[in-house]
């Protein structure tokens, strides 16, 4: 699903943020990425959400060379990636609903489709009765929630996330994880880039450590 | 979903931006109306302009088809000599027609649209000559062939003064020419100031939006999606500044309507000035639509580009 073969990124400063960087993760599978700050973590999700490009090697997603993408099926390609961040990302002057409908509106399905989905989004993050308010009204864990909902209402087969509970206290972590596994269960293939080393030490999924760019010994 | 709903789905959405983008304007409604105000008056100067022009070209096309030469008669050629003078010239190729007019019918006319026959009664005799007027053939009006026939004209002996009516026509032409040009040329500029105004408008709300459009696009928003509610944006700023241009317009033409006709009263003209309402009631709001687009195009187009995450 997640094919990385002698992956190079180099910005062009010239520092290096991946250098030869091989894994596979399958489809299906849940897997943890790890590493100091600065070690390529960031650089390696934006690799896959194509928000970046790799300088050299191959990256492979879902079948497809990212390499050889025209630029214009580019946010097709990322209809199907859910994108989960730190900062949630959300737009604070539209509902909850509204944040959650986005990609829906997106990839222009109808009204009453959106209304279901976003409800049952909703519903899987326990929000469903928050769709009304504002984020902004909503506490740190909450809105998490709804980044993590806006993710997955159009049911994308990958499903990223950016130290997704980085500014969370542990047990609304834990909530988070939670979450992130049952999506795995129904065929998700999750990948969490995450520095929070006793939350996911306690998780018996796979870690893909990084260091200077590479995979760590 | 199958194809049909797709498309239903896209017009939907389409309508939808097309009235929040309207909502957003509403909901700022100072800036929006200086906006939509300084739109308006950068169209309505150059499409006034063009209405004075307009009916400036078509009065003096009505004069200007006749290229009338008029001949003034020695003061001793009599009538009747006169009448044979006018039938002979009558026969000339290049002249298509003409009249005569005896010194009493000068006179006579002189009274009538001068208002100073009075003044006439007390000279001792008509000091007006009799005309003839001839009317050049169409085929002979060339500038050349008119100035030629002139000259002969006043070579004849019974002519004291032979007289092209229409040069200051043809100067009032050329004068009209110019002017046609530098409101051609001061369209064009107030046009660009249109889109750079509209353009820079919708520079601000990208601006605003930015955060927005990195969501967007972070979640599959194509650059048409993003692009659309500033095309709308722009497409509003267009059509509300060119119905703004037609009011302006219509309100400054009726405000110099009386003094109009009175001008042209003055110079005994048929005179039917032409609003152009109806043609400049579709003329400026496309015209406005058209550059809103365009300049909305143009805004996006850049920081599109500038917010990819590439």
């Amino acid at each position: 699903m997640i094919n990385f073969n002698q992956v190079y990124k180099r910005y062009p400063n010239q520092h290096e943020a991946l250098s030869g960087l091989s894994f596979q993760l399958e489809r299906g599978d849940m897997a943890f990425l790890t590493g100091h700050s600065g070690a390529g973590k960031s650089t390696l999700l934006k690799l896959i959400a194509l928000i970046e490009r790799s300088t050299h090697g191959q990256v492979i997603i879902n079948n497809q060379n990212l390499g050889r993408m025209p630029k214009w099926k580019i946010p097709y390609y990322r209809r199907m990636i859910g994108l989960v961040f730190q900062d949630h990302n959300l737009l604070h002057d539209r509902t909850v609903f509204d944040n959650v409908a986005l990609p829906l509106i997106i990839a222009g399905e109808n009204h009453r489709e959106i209304g279901r989905r976003v409800r049952a989004a909703l519903d899987k993050v326990g929000l469903l009765g928050k769709e009304r308010n504002l984020p902004i009204a909503l506490s740190g864990g909450e809105q998490q929630r709804v980044g993590i909902a806006r993710a997955v209402v159009n049911r994308p087969p990958i499903l990223l996330a950016d130290e997704p509970t980085g500014n969370l206290d542990p047990e609304l972590s834990q909530e988070i994880m939670q979450l992130f596994e049952q999506f795995n269960q129904v065929g998700v293939t999750v990948f969490i880039a995450s520095h929070d080393h006793e939350l996911i030490s306690r998780m018996p999924y796979r870690r893909i450590v990084l260091q200077n760019g590479k995979l760590a010994d | 979903m199958n194809i049909v709903e797709r498309f239903k789905n896209y017009l939907l959405r389409h309508v939808q931006v097309m009235l929040s983008s309207l909502g957003e304007l509403w909901r700022h409604p100072l800036a929006s109306t200086m906006t939509i105000v300084v739109i308006g008056i950068a169209l309505a100067l150059p499409a006034g302009l063009l209405v004075m022009l307009t009916n400036i070209t078509q009065i003096s096309g009505q004069w200007q088809d006749s290229h009338q030469i008029s001949l003034f008669l020695n003061e001793e050629v009599g009538d009747t000599r006169g009448q044979q003078l006018a039938e002979q010239l009558l026969s000339w190729p290049d002249i298509s027609a003409v009249e005569f007019q005896s010194s009493n019918d000068s006179l006579r006319e002189f009274r009538e649209l001068s208002g100073l026959g009075s003044l006439l009664d007390n000279l001792p005799k008509n000091p007006l000559p009799a005309v003839i007027i001839v009317r050049a053939a169409d085929d002979f009006s060339e500038t050349e062939n008119i100035e030629d026939l002139l000259e002969r004209l006043a070579r004849m002996q019974d002519i004291a003064l032979a007289q092209l009516d229409m040069q200051w026509l043809q100067r009032l032409r050329s004068l009209n020419q110019t002017a046609q040009r530098a409101v051609q040329i001061l369209a064009a500029l107030l046009s660009v100031s249109v889109l750079l105004v509209i353009g820079n408008t919708i520079r601000l709300s990208i601006l605003n939006r930015q955060a927005e459009i990195r969501v967007v696009k972070l979640v599959g928003g194509t650059n048409a999606f993003v692009r659309r509610p500033f095309l709308y944006t722009g497409f509003w700023y267009g059509l509300l500044g060119g119905i703004i241009a037609w009011l302006t317009l219509q309100t400054s033409l009726a405000v110099i309507n009386d003094p109009i006709k009175a001008l042209a009263s003055q110079y005994d003209t048929v005179f039917r000035f032409d609003w152009l309402a109806g043609e400049l009631f579709l003329a400026l709001p496309l015209t406005g639509v058209l550059l809103g687009v365009l300049g909305a195009w143009l805004a996006v187009g850049k920081h599109l580009n500038a917010i990819e995450p590439n």
